[in-house]
């Protein structure tokens, strides 16, 4: 049986290997935080993080993944302690709806693990998850500030 | 009440409520012992059973934790957190300690409909309220002061209230609304209640954050799609590509042995679903499904076939008016020069980020949904109906929503949901919507041309003006009680002549706005700010038109035509004055546009800066000014303009779907496009509250944005775009 190692803890997932890890995460882990917003990586309301690199996980299937790869949620990002872009969203108010956020979110915080001092190009550049409320203002002012707080954190 | 409850009860006992709701997020996680918390507090939920409903409108627990029931529905706007505000501002609770409920619409008609209204569309969710949600917070005030000063044997004049506390002075001695709530409860509601002025306001008014914020950052949020229940199967269906085609036959023995397949089931005449135990199974299974459709007799419709009818209705006879001030006919006829230009604007999906979704649960003797809806009490109706049980005996538990725009005003998917789960019975049953269908099965933007034809005078006045739009009409298909003799009235948004919702700014001497109405078989719904978008398009973008055909400043040619509607115009001056239109130069090669409209009770204007470099459209900034009356959380109304450019300007620059083969096109974001993060424009907005009334806000500055930057265009290249998408437009190198 495929297994998987999420948010720290290794399951055994009893699913066909094709299907996308996106329902793998929902309805055979039961992690509902992650989207499904299109099915085909435009809309990056799935991303999740693979060994820190954000992914779309709606077009991955289940067979491209292996045990030994660590799949961090939006569940698994804040477990222990609100992540520094989680805080800055909740100051800035950025959520409408809140559908898109959980990629968003998921999306800043592995840039700024990546590239800590983006440039506002960079962001506009590397964040291309869809919002259909129209956040991306609060957005942009939140991955700069929590840019900023997490380069403090570490000062 | 509301959803947050059964989840939160549910995720706490790691075990079904009493009605088998196992609350997705909250209950996977504990199952699977992740230990998962988030420190933060939310505002979210969470009353004891026990705990005494003062009126309705106010829950308050012996802790002194406030719970505000919301009738109206969440989707992203904001309206939950304000329309909190404006009860705990008459209440004089203390707002830290506020959470809120959902009001269910089978709930509300036990209780004599006493959240009236629910529906929640047109900018209406506060302004359409705000008086008797003001008036349950100020009731319920009185009598927790009642009830605090019969325990203390005084009169009720001579205590004060603030932030939840109650105090008498005279005898120094205070309580909490906590302490008193029970005995609360049972008194006689006040005959006669002053509302606070609004001068004095302390929490409405105030730029506080949400108050549903934080499970939508941790991923609990539990929405319609989220949705788990014990035992529940989910239903991905499929209906005619070809809006009323019909199904014909399908091959379920070709799917149901695949893994997890438990039913495939004709819906209706035009439906078909495959019920699998997950999504992805009855995704693939449907996908697998050999169908075959009789697409009726608008299979050979395309986008090209509905454009030459619309075309037709440029210049035929009509009697749908609406807007006759003199006669612009003779006046057009007779006039020594006559600017003439025509106009186009395009299907759209709303495309909200969560589709279509409703969970439901059918008995012979009672049918419930769990789920995402605009209409509370049309959805319950629809759940009856379809479900063939009494009302009485249905309930609809409404839900926060990943975004909706307009699409859930309409209930098609709700009778989808029940007559699967009528199939099923007992069982609860997750209808799910891929994409892909969602984006077939819309109701769409509706489809309109439009011809403006003007008589200028030897001096650039304005002497008559024609607008025909000709085109679909959303009333005949959605809403057909709104159509009379005279057709459909929303058709006519921002053009007629008065009246505090929609009135046009402009002062003519002969005006004839009409309808020459052609309804395509492509089911349209009303869409974020409805014919407002196009009309206010079309309207301000000829009037750019006009200026230039006069030798007239766009902003100079507007004030003359402006003078009689000073709250219009008081919205364009801030914009401008904002940009810098009189009093600074933009950078080289940046250009600017204007544009102005009223909609859904509120005045707006924008003034953006473009530029075009071989080819290439960069909007760099907006200013953005509103006239909504009052202004109850800033920082919201912010988010609310500032998201109006994305929704708009998305729509000015892909928004488009096309009809081949009478079906809709497009299928995903890959071919219908909308702006992301790297086309953000800088938006500055400006509120200028004149008070004194209730104006929309979610929706109005969404027609103004493509016509300020399509005039900006004009100014930069030259170029008039009169046919919407950008996208099929080559802007050339400059």
């Amino acid at each position: 049986m495929p297994k998987l190692n999420v948010n720290g803890k290794v399951v055994d997932v009893d699913v066909e290997d094709d299907t996308p890890l996106l329902w793998v995460i929902r309805d055979h882990v039961g992690l509902t935080g992650t989207k499904y917003g299109c099915g085909v990586a435009q809309c990056g309301a799935c991303t999740i993080h693979i060994d820190g690199v954000a992914t779309r996980s709606c077009a991955l299937p289940l067979s491209a993944v292996t045990e030994d790869q660590k799949i961090v949620t939006i569940e698994g990002l804040g477990a222990e302690q609100p992540h520094p872009v989680q805080q800055v969203w909740a100051e800035l108010d950025v959520a409408q709806c809140g559908f898109c956020q959980v990629g968003m979110i998921m999306a800043t915080a592995s840039l700024l693990a990546q590239n800590p001092k983006p440039t506002e190009d960079e962001i506009r550049a590397e964040i291309t998850n869809i919002c259909r409320c129209g956040t991306y203002g609060r957005v942009l002012a939140g991955v700069k500030l929590a840019s900023e707080r997490m380069a403090l954190n570490k000062g | 009440m509301g959803s947050e409850r059964h989840a939160t009860a549910a995720a706490k006992a790691v075990r079904p409520s009493r009605r088998g709701f196992l609350a997705g997020a909250g209950a996977a996680a504990g199952a699977f012992s992740f230990g998962f918390s988030f420190p933060m507090p939310d505002k979210a939920l969470a009353q004891s059973a026990a705990a005494p409903d003062v009126n309705g409108w106010v829950v308050i627990q012996p802790d002194d934790t406030v719970v505000i029931r919301i009738a109206r529905i969440e989707m992203g706007q904001g309206s939950l957190t304000g329309l909190a505000q404006l009860v705990a501002e008459e209440l004089e609770c203390d707002w830290d300690k506020v959470r809120f409920e959902l009001v269910k619409p089978g709930e509300n008609r036990r209780r004599q409909n006493l959240w009236r209204d629910q529906s929640t569309g047109g900018s209406r969710a506060i302004r359409g309220s705000q008086d008797y949600v003001r008036m349950g917070g100020a009731a319920a005030r009185h009598m927790l002061v009642q009830a605090a000063a019969q325990g203390w044997g005084v009169s009720p004049d001579q205590c004060s209230v603030a932030k939840g506390v109650i105090t008498h002075k005279a005898s120094n001695r205070s309580t909490t609304f906590g302490a008193v709530a029970q005995l609360a409860a049972t008194l006689t509601p006040p005959k006669e209640i002053k509302l606070k002025d609004p001068k004095d306001w302390t929490i409405a008014g105030k730029p506080v954050k949400r108050i549903d914020t934080q499970d939508k950052l941790n991923g609990s949020l539990v929405y319609g799609i989220d949705l788990k229940m014990e035992g529940m199967l989910v239903a991905v269906p499929k209906a005619s590509p070809v809006h009323g085609g019909k199904l014909k036959s399908f091959d379920a023995k070709a799917v149901l042995g695949m893994r997890g397949v438990k039913h495939v089931l004709r819906v209706d005449d035009e439906t078909v679903a495959v019920v699998a135990d997950t999504f992805w199974r009855a995704k693939t299974a449907l996908e697998a499904l050999p169908i075959e459709w009789d697409d009726g007799p608008n299979a050979a419709v395309t986008s090209e076939t509905i454009a030459a009818k619309l075309h037709e209705g440029l210049s035929a006879e009509t009697n749908f008016v609406g807007n006759r001030t003199g006669d612009a006919k003779a006046a057009l006829a007779k006039a020594t020069r006559v600017i003439e230009a025509d106009y186009s604007y395009p299907y759209q999906n709303h495309a909200p980020m969560e589709v279509l979704s409703a969970t439901v649960r059918w008995t012979p003797e009672r049918c419930e949904m769990w789920g995402p809806t605009q209409v509370p009490a049309a959805a319950l109706t629809t759940l009856s109906t379809a479900a063939g049980v009494p009302i009485e005996a249905c309930e609809i538990h409404t839900m926060r929503i990943g975004g909706s725009f307009g699409r859930r005003l309409q209930t098609d998917y709700i009778k989808m949901a029940t007559l699967i789960a009528k199939q099923i019975p007992n069982t609860p049953v997750k209808m799910m919507w891929t994409r892909e269908e969602d984006m077939a099965q819309g109701r769409f933007h509706p489809v309109t041309q439009c011809r403006l034809r003007a008589a200028l005078d030897a001096d650039g006045n304005v002497e008559a003006l024609h607008v025909r739009i000709s085109g679909q009409s959303i009333a005949a298909y959605a809403i057909p009680n709104l159509m009379s003799a005279n057709g459909d009235p929303l058709v006519f948004q921002g053009l007629i002549p008065g009246g505090a919702e929609m009135a046009i700014g402009y002062t003519i001497p002969n005006v004839l706005v009409d309808h020459a109405m052609h309804n395509p078989h492509v089911r349209p719904g009303a869409w974020r700010g409805v014919n407002l978008n196009q009309n206010a398009l079309y309207l301000e973008c000829f009037m750019d038109e006009l200026a230039h055909a006069a030798g007239a400043d766009p902003l100079v040619f507007r004030r003359k035509l402006m003078a009689k509607h000073p709250k219009h115009l008081a919205v364009l001056e801030a914009a401008a004055k904002g940009i810098g239109w009189e009093t600074s130069k933009p950078a080289p090669g940046v250009h600017r546009g204007l544009a102005q409209v009223m909609g859904f009770g509120s005045y707006v204007a924008a003034a953006a800066e473009v530029s075009v470099t071989g080819g290439k459209l960069k909007i760099h900034r907006i200013v953005a000014a509103t006239d909504c009356g009052h202004v109850l959380n800033p920082q919201q109304v912010d988010a609310q303009i500032s998201g109006s450019f994305v929704y708009g300007l998305s729509a000015m620059l892909y928004g488009e779907c096309t009809v081949k083969d009478g079906r809709i096109e497009q299928q995903n974001f890959d071919t219908y496009n909308v702006m992301r993060l790297d086309e953000m424009p800088t938006v500055e907005v400006i509120t200028v509250p004149s008070g004194g009334f209730w104006g929309g806000v979610g929706e109005p500055t969404i027609a103004v944005a493509a016509p300020a930057v399509l005039n900006a265009i004009f100014a930069a290249t030259g170029k008039r775009v009169r046919n919407m998408p950008l996208k099929n437009i080559d802007l050339g190198s400059t």
